[in-house]
């Protein structure tokens, strides 16, 4: 049987000082290391939960967003009429080309002002996404300049809100109802009647179109056909392909959080080895007593690494709650944070939701700290001379 | 005369420090019998302590033969030699060696989580050495919240709790006032007489050495007298 565990907690209890300021350090380190990890995963989860699979976003050849793409009436037309299309009870053709705009609006609270989407919708559009509802006034009509925004960019933007004004190239656009995206890209969204927006903007092309076509075997073939037609110019995928693509924008975080995470992890490392060389320097006749006693030298290293883990793991236990701490504030409080898309530099808004996997994720990250800052001290420990570790004061 | 359970020949201990050469011990040889209470004196740096510890297994000789009931501690490798003195060496120090942040019974328990021994087990005794030492009531006290004395009878139990049959203790008074250093004296030697334990002490003090049943002198590491006592 190795040295009991509550021989190394009382240990790290007296030594309290020292061990407070490695549990803070360790804390800090696996806090930030937890939340840029929820960050990055709030991000994805925005873009990957938007759209439908069953639907198909058509933009030119060669663009990658929706919002750098042109697609003309002509090319609308053409497409229009592909019979692979599906239709509505009404017999219409499930099919909507849309105008994306990048709007500048000043930030609430006086912190300038941020880019976001303003979309250009059609009610074959909205029906193709039924994740998007209403949840306060009513929905823009056609021919007024009316705009609908998301409950994120209400809170987010200056007049965001029903009766408030969003400023659109030359003209205004009442703000006339508030929309929920369920955690969609579409939350950082405004919707505004297509053709509206094309005579605000005074704009003959269109963005893209987004189609319903019949079955999965037709959308296979409207995809390939577009592919094809060199002549046409177009590009179809799967509307959730599109937007689990844009997920991109995550990688600053996680190439940040790389980063931040091997620097820091470093740092803590350093920190937690400080503490064990200390402990281990203050306990040398301890250590001889014992060796003497009859405790092998792997007892006396694990019984050091087992300790350097506790206080680690200690921190990973204060850090990771800060960061569930700052999550549910977070939620609570309904507050976004918004990060540039590269490509139509808009924001795109998320939260960060700290799950019990990422607090698992971090607990383990802080007992890699310890096992790491502790090894080299446990040796130490181990090799001393009984002897002379015996005759240390 | 018991049958020796400590047999020396020729031991010497040679320690080198770059061009000098320290003679700690010089060719002792000696037997100790079973249920002896040896007591070591000399000068400081006679090489008491050096004895102690080879016989004790916790340093190794440079020449000659060290036995202890009839093993050669010189072939055991470092991890045998931990289980042979766990098994069959109790030490008490001079600056006593408990655990500050255990209990007594903490720190007597100790050396039997090394054993085979369960809960149940190694709680009996635990209490029977805290018992024998007389501080049966005082094993959730800390070493901070004892005396001299009493951590000192405390570290008595820890060596004897595995019931080992060498007991060997380097200058167990040498920290302590009279009175205690009294009671340390008597429980080594009731260990010797009543217990049949072979005790092994290092001191300075003349007053300790009548408790027990043979006195060695060592000088300049020589063995110089061996006296039995009535
Ligand atoms: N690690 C060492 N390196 C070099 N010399 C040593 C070492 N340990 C002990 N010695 C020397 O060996 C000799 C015997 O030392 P030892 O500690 O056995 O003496 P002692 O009789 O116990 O003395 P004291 O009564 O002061 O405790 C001394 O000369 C000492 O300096
Ligand atoms: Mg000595």
């Amino acid at each position: 049987m190795a040295l009991p565990l509550r021989y190394n907690f009382r240990n790290v209890v007296v030594r309290w000082r020292t061990t407070l300021f490695t549990v803070l350090g360790v804390a800090a380190v696996v806090a930030v290391f937890v939340l840029l990890r929820a960050l990055a995963r709030g991000i994805e989860s925005t873009s990957g939960n938007t759209g439908d699979p069953r639907n198909i976003l058509v933009v030119r050849k060669g663009s990658q967003a929706e919002s750098g793409s042109l697609v003309t009436r002509t090319q609308f037309r053409t497409l229009q009429y592909f019979d692979e299309i599906a239709r509505n009870e009404r017999g219409e053709a499930v099919v909507s080309a849309e105008l994306v705009m990048i709007v500048s609006a000043p930030r609430r609270g006086g912190a300038g002002e941020a880019n976001t989407l303003l979309r250009g919708v059609t009610p074959r559009g909205m029906e193709l996404r039924p994740q998007v509802t209403l949840v306060e006034g009513r929905w823009f009509q056609p021919g007024h300049r009316e705009v609908v925004v998301s409950r994120r960019l209400s809170g987010r933007f200056e007049g965001f809100e029903i009766g408030g004004t969003l400023k659109a190239g030359p003209d205004h656009l009442k703000v006339v109802g508030i929309f929920d995206g369920q955690g969609s890209a579409f939350d950082s969204e405004a919707w505004m009647d297509a053709d509206e927006a094309r005579s605000i903007f005074d704009r003959e092309q269109y963005s893209s179109v987004l189609l319903r076509p019949r079955d999965s075997a037709a959308a296979q073939a409207i995809i390939l056909r577009l592919e094809q037609d060199k002549r046409l110019g177009l590009r179809g995928e799967s509307e959730t392909l599109y937007y689990s693509k844009q997920t991109m924008t995550a990688a600053p975080f996680r190439i940040l959080g790389g980063i931040l995470g091997v620097a820091m992890s470093v740092g803590a490392v350093f920190a937690a080895m400080n503490t064990m060389y200390a402990s281990v320097a203050a306990r040398t006749r301890e250590v001889g007593t014992l060796r003497v006693l009859g405790f092998s030298q792997s007892s006396v290293v694990m019984s050091f690494m087992m300790e350097g883990t506790l206080v680690a793991l200690m921190g990973g236990i204060v850090g990771c709650g800060l960061a569930l701490a700052l999550s549910v504030y977070v939620q609570a409080r309904g507050v976004y944070f918004g990060t540039m898309d590269f490509q139509s530099f808009a924001e795109t808004l998320f939260q960060f939701r700290v799950t019990p996997d990422l607090v698992g994720l971090g607990l383990l990250f802080s007992i890699g700290i310890g096992l790491v800052g502790s090894l080299l001290p446990a040796l130490r420990a181990s090799r001393l001379p009984v002897i002379a570790a015996l005759k240390s004061v | 005369m018991e049958a020796p359970i400590v047999v020396i020949r020729d031991l010497s201990k040679i320690y080198r420090q770059g061009e000098v050469q320290v003679t700690a011990l010089n060719r002792v040889s000696l037997q100790i019998s079973a249920g002896e209470f040896v007591v070591l004196m000399g000068p400081s740096g006679s090489g008491k302590s050096t004895l102690l510890h080879i016989i004790a297994g916790i340093d190794r000789a440079s020449s000659g033969e060290v036995r202890v009931q009839g093993i050669n501690v010189a072939n055991l490798d470092e991890s045998q030699l931990a289980d042979w003195r766990n098994q069959n060496v109790g030490f008490v120090f001079q600056s006593f060696n408990l655990i500050p942040v255990l209990t007594a019974h903490e720190n007597v328990e100790l050396p039997l989580l090394l054993t085979a021994l369960g809960r149940r087990e190694r709680r009996q005794q635990v209490d029977l050495a805290l018992n024998l030492v007389g501080l049966g009531d005082r094993g959730h006290h800390r070493p901070d919240q004892m005396s001299g004395g009493q951590q000192q009878r405390v570290a008595i139990a820890r060596a004897l709790v595995t019931d080992p049959a060498l007991i060997v203790a380097d200058e167990p008074t040498g920290n302590l006032d009279a009175r205690s250093a009294h009671d340390v004296l008597g429980i080594l030697q009731s260990l010797s007489r009543d217990a049949g334990k072979t005790v092994l002490m290092v001191t300075h003090d003349p007053k300790a050495a009548v408790f027990g049943t043979r006195e060695l002198h060592l000088e300049k590491g020589e063995l110089a007298r061996d006296l039995v006592q009535e």
